[in-house]
């Protein structure tokens, strides 16, 4: 480690100071052109994107199943098979998630057991999504006998990926509620629970949404979860029931890639991902809208 | 709102039914917490009784030491090096992209935005994570890999550079956030100890600060390499399906050919027609476990050496 000793002695003459100073100027555009080159080349892409699928993206795209020729293949039953598997999944990511963050930050003392338990969903939250994928066939389809590609392994196994997310933003949004806020409870006579449930959570709700608005946009994105609970890659009705067979609009995409003609690839494929990154887009605008809302209140 | 009826009661009357509910609630969530220790638990026993089941068939040493990979093309070879190497190389490729880029956007937002630069920029360059993979993978087969022709004309239609360059976009947002954390981990009172010595504003990050922070850039190199080595969808789209060793020494061989890492070698058995009941199915588990391992422990190992640098200068 350096330590202030290491620095340059203080008698510094005029000319080593110029040569400084472009050494500073070079470090400042060294550094900036380096935060925008990144984002300089995401949107130079997407914009290759959004020409590419003006004309494919309409009406019939959004209303059609896929299809072999390009003019007549659309996204519908995957969109709706994101949307059914996103509601199907939220509702116990989000009970588990919330939970194990009011466990870790309400109840939890410090000890082995509770930093074990801190370690392990940090550790949680950087595993592979393809090894969630092995999960979820070891875990629903060998050990639970359900079916391969169904809606219900989705949402379940998409349910384990997120909860790692949501239980670290929602122990975040609980740990910023006041301690004030508690002892006042306690002071008027609440229980541990009344103050939790009836205190604490509601202030911390609008952070707890935040987090779950965005996994569940990363949820959407993902992909291969998916292919190793063997969801079809190509499915023309909509599923009815959680037992049904279902794509998503990633899996879509996946299967798209696969086609050679020109019309799919800049065509077809374009008008697809416009339509994945609106939704996921859309979802990280809500999330940036829930958390101004929250800063604001605390203010 | 019963705490206000109750209020005028003797505690007593209302303690029984609030014990009964303080002793479920805490039940409860206490469960919750454990779930998440049991999903880790279930990872790791999937992984090791499938991976069981194949090890029976096919033995480990082979498996760990084999420079072959066809799991589907009589005669089979079960051998993970190759794909061991693919992963490796589109780690390193993403590598060099990322980690300067990484670090010197750090330094931007620490030493350089203000507060409002930094509250514009700091999303945006989240966004770069939050693109789906399987969409940067469309990205580098449809744009980045035709643009790469102009360049090298002998590239192939799957190559090892136009998935190193989306992965290493991808994993920027990583390197940066953390390393700006432990940038900013760093005591003003040390960057003032130099500027008060007259040091420059180079001097200072390039010989007080970035030294100062190093294990904290380090830690966000380990996580952000581990993101890279799990990545799944970008590598199987752009990369293609050609398991080999690659010979670093030759660069032109490594980058320009097709290649096959760990993850996209999964996808390809899980896009294909084996049951349930047969070895090239059960090698799925195999090499989800090898990926496991190397991401846990570069996970562990990063976050032990993040813990470090924030306790450091409390």
């Amino acid at each position: 480690m350096t330590s202030p000793k290491d620095i340059p002695a203080p008698a510094m003459k005029l000319t080593v100071e110029r040569s400084g100073r472009a050494k500073d100027w070079l470090l400042l555009i060294v550094c900036l052109l380096s935060t925008c080159v990144g984002g300089a080349a995401l949107f130079t892409l997407l914009a290759y994107v959004v020409v590419d699928a003006a004309g494919w993206l309409d009406w019939q795209f959004l209303s059609s199943t896929t299809s072999r020729f390009p003019e007549k293949a659309g996204i519908f039953p995957a969109m709706v098979g994101s949307i059914y598997m996103a509601g199907l999944m939220i509702p116990p990511a989000m009970v588990m998630g919330i939970g194990a963050a009011v466990y870790l930050t309400e109840y939890a003392k410090p000890s082995r057991l509770t930093r074990f338990i801190d370690i392990n969903i940090a550790n949680l939250a950087g595993v592979p999504s393809v090894v969630w994928g092995l999960l979820g066939l070891g875990l629903f389809i060998q050990l639970f006998d359900m079916t391969y590609g169904t809606l219900l392994v989705g949402a379940l196994t998409m349910a384990l990926l997120i909860l790692p997310v949501i239980t670290i933003t929602s122990r975040e949004a609980i740990r910023a509620v006041p301690d004030s806020l508690r002892q006042a409870a306690y002071g008027i006579g609440a229980t541990k629970w009344q103050t939790i449930s009836r205190i604490v959570l509601p202030r911390a709700l609008p952070g707890i949404l935040t987090g779950t608005v965005l996994s569940l946009a990363r949820a959407l994105g993902e992909t291969a979860p998916l292919i190793m609970i063997g969801v079809p890659t190509a499915v023309f009705a909509t599923p009815d029931s959680p037992g049904d067979k279902f794509t998503s609009m990633t899996m879509q995409l996946f299967s798209w890639s696969d086609y050679p003609q020109p019309e799919f690839q800049r065509g077809v494929l374009a008008a697809g991902v416009v339509t994945l990154l609106v939704v996921l887009l859309s979802l990280n605008a809500l999330a940036i809208y829930l958390r101004h809302r929250f800063q604001g209140k605390h203010q | 709102m019963d705490t206000t009826d109750n209020a005028d009661l003797p505690l007593d009357l209302t303690r029984g039914v609030h014990l009964g509910r303080e002793r479920f609630a805490r039940s409860a969530v206490f469960v919750c917490a454990a779930v998440t220790v049991l999903t880790t638990g279930g990872i790791i026993a999937v992984l090791l009784i499938h991976a069981a089941e194949f090890f029976a068939d096919w033995s480990v040493w082979d498996f760990l030491t084999g420079t072959q990979w066809s799991p589907a093309i009589e005669p089979v070879q079960y051998g993970v090096l190759p794909l061991v190497c693919g992963t490796l190389v589109i780690t390193l490729g993403s590598a060099i992209i990322a980690l300067p880029l990484g670090v010197a956007a750090a330094v931007y937002l620490s030493e350089y935005a203000r507060p409002k630069v930094r509250a514009v920029v700091k999303p945006m360059l989240e966004i770069l994570a939050g693109v789906p993979t399987v969409v940067y993978g469309y990205f580098a087969l449809v744009y980045i890999t035709p643009w790469l022709k102009n360049v090298f004309p002998s590239i192939s239609t799957f190559n090892t550079l136009s998935a190193s360059i989306v992965v290493g976009i991808m994993i920027i947002p990583f390197v940066a956030s953390i390393s700006e954390d432990a940038i900013r981990a760093v005591p003003k009172s040390l960057r003032m100890a130099g500027y008060g010595l007259g040091a420059t504003r180079f001097s200072v990050v390039v010989r007080v600060v970035i030294p100062a922070a190093f294990s904290g850039i380090i830690a966000s190199f380990i996580l952000a390499l581990s993101r890279a080595i799990g990545e799944t969808m970008a590598v199987t789209i752009a990369a293609g399906q050609s398991p080999r060793i690659a010979n670093l020494l030759n660069l032109e061989d490594t980058f320009l050919r097709p290649i096959e890492t760990m993850t996209a070698a999964m996808v390809n058995i899980g896009m294909s027609d084996v049951t349930g009941d047969s070895l090239a199915y059960r090698s799925l588990f195999a090499i989800g476990l090898v990926l496991f391992c190397m991401t846990f422990m570069m996970n562990i190992l990063g976050s032990w050496v993040t813990s470090r640098f924030r306790e450091k200068y409390e």
